[in-house]
């Protein structure tokens, strides 16, 4: 089946279907990287995906994708140590 | 299992049309986590149809079949039929609300259940209609604001993981958004097996339940503290319960339900004497289950 058929109203997975849903936001999660220990648990909560971690040396490095970051703010609510921090922005 | 050793492709893309702290796609990325590319998703009308985003895009990634309300399991039966005569791998999920599970779909879910049809269904429990603008369900608590209920619901919530349970069908399992290791190994638990299975997810919802937006995993962890929400699995009519509820087995362990009840804006205006109420129900609940589980 062809994508593109009129007659087949079929979506393909987009990032950003909604725009840059990072407009929404009234607060931003800056991450203390002294204070986090790479664990993971805010990539693991995270409801929309956009904290992306990476294997450093046997521990996550944390970054947020500000550009569709909603600002929800579960991530720094759920960090063991703190670390995140949510700044206003308006 | 641990955090590393989760897959990290993504299931549900950044920029989706959820609302801020929603529990639902936190639910979704834990089914990309556990299942990945053999997924197949059967999505009835709800929450998750509006967070896909508008054609051509969609904000997940997954294959997906929007299916109108209450033809969800039906769907899935015949598209997990189809695979196994192409003789291709695949789950069939189906990710319905509370109210395309235990209201408008039930017809459809029970009699698929019946026929031991082979799909997984996970019921995301949100405890209304919040897509519609939080209209009462079946399962929204007693006493809860709805937009229905301004006075607060006066009826209690149906206890599905039982009624899926007297189908007789080989898995019945309750899970929660603030544990998701141990709902990623349910649903690979269930993913394993033939037949029917069902998963309840308890989903707190931060626009429905009136609440912050950071506190969805805070308020979903409050419920199995207080012993209001109980993670158990449940095979061949056995009851067991799972680690994270363990310890509220005691009840001298648990939480006071106002610890939960007050920090949602739903329960407001609720009096003393219905909280009593509630506890009693709570009380009653764990009895049960618990005769079961012995």
């Amino acid at each position: 089946m062809e994508v593109g058929n009129p007659l087949l109203p079929l979506s393909r997975p987009k990032i950003g279907v909604q725009g840059a849903t990072g407009s929404w936001r009234f607060r931003k999660p800056e991450i203390d990287q002294g204070k986090c220990i790479g664990c993971g648990i805010c990539w693991l909560y995270c409801p929309d995906s956009v904290i992306d971690v990476e294997d450093v040396g046997g521990r996550f490095k944390v970054r947020v994708d500000y550009v569709y970051c909603k600002g929800c703010g579960v991530c720094a609510s759920v960090c063991p140590t703190k670390a995140i921090r949510m700044v206003s922005e308006v | 299992m641990t955090i590393r050793d989760l897959p990290r492709e993504k299931y549900v893309l950044p920029g989706n049309a959820a609302c801020p702290g929603c529990p639902e796609t936190m639910g979704l990325r834990y089914v990309g986590m556990a299942l990945g590319r053999r997924a197949i998703l059967v999505i009835p009308a709800g929450c998750t149809s509006i967070i896909q985003g508008l054609h051509p895009g969609s904000g997940l990634s997954f294959p997906i079949i929007n299916v109108a309300f209450a033809s969800s399991d039906a769907v899935a039966e015949g598209v997990a039929v189809a695979k196994e005569l192409l003789g291709e791998d695949g789950v069939v999920v189906v990710w319905a609300g509370d109210g395309a599970t235990a209201d408008i779909g039930f017809a459809t879910l029970s009699g698929a259940a019946e026929r031991n049809g082979n799909i997984i269904h996970v019921c995301v429990d949100n405890e209304a209609y919040m897509n519609t603008g939080i209209q009462r369900s079946s399962l929204t608590p007693k006493g809860a604001w709805t937009t229905t209920t301004w006075r607060g619901k006066t009826e209690s919530k149906k206890n599905m993981p039982l009624i899926m349970m007297s189908h007789g069908i080989p898995y019945v399992a309750t899970a929660s958004v603030a544990y998701p290791l141990d709902f990623i190994e349910k649903l690979r638990k269930a993913a394993s097996m033939r037949g029917f299975k069902y998963i309840h997810l308890h989903a707190p919802c931060p626009v429905g339940w009136r609440f912050d937006p950071s506190e969805t995993v805070e308020m979903a962890r409050l419920a199995i503290e207080t012993g209001m929400w109980v993670l158990l699995e449940a095979e061949k009519g056995k009851i067991t319960i799972s680690p994270p509820s363990r310890p509220y087995i005691d009840k001298s362990r648990r939480k006071p339900i106002v610890e939960y009840l007050k920090r949602q804006g739903r329960f407001r205006e609720i009096s003393e004497e219905l909280v009593r109420e509630i506890e009693k129900e709570v009380d009653e609940y764990w009895s049960t289950i618990l005769k079961l589980s012995s």
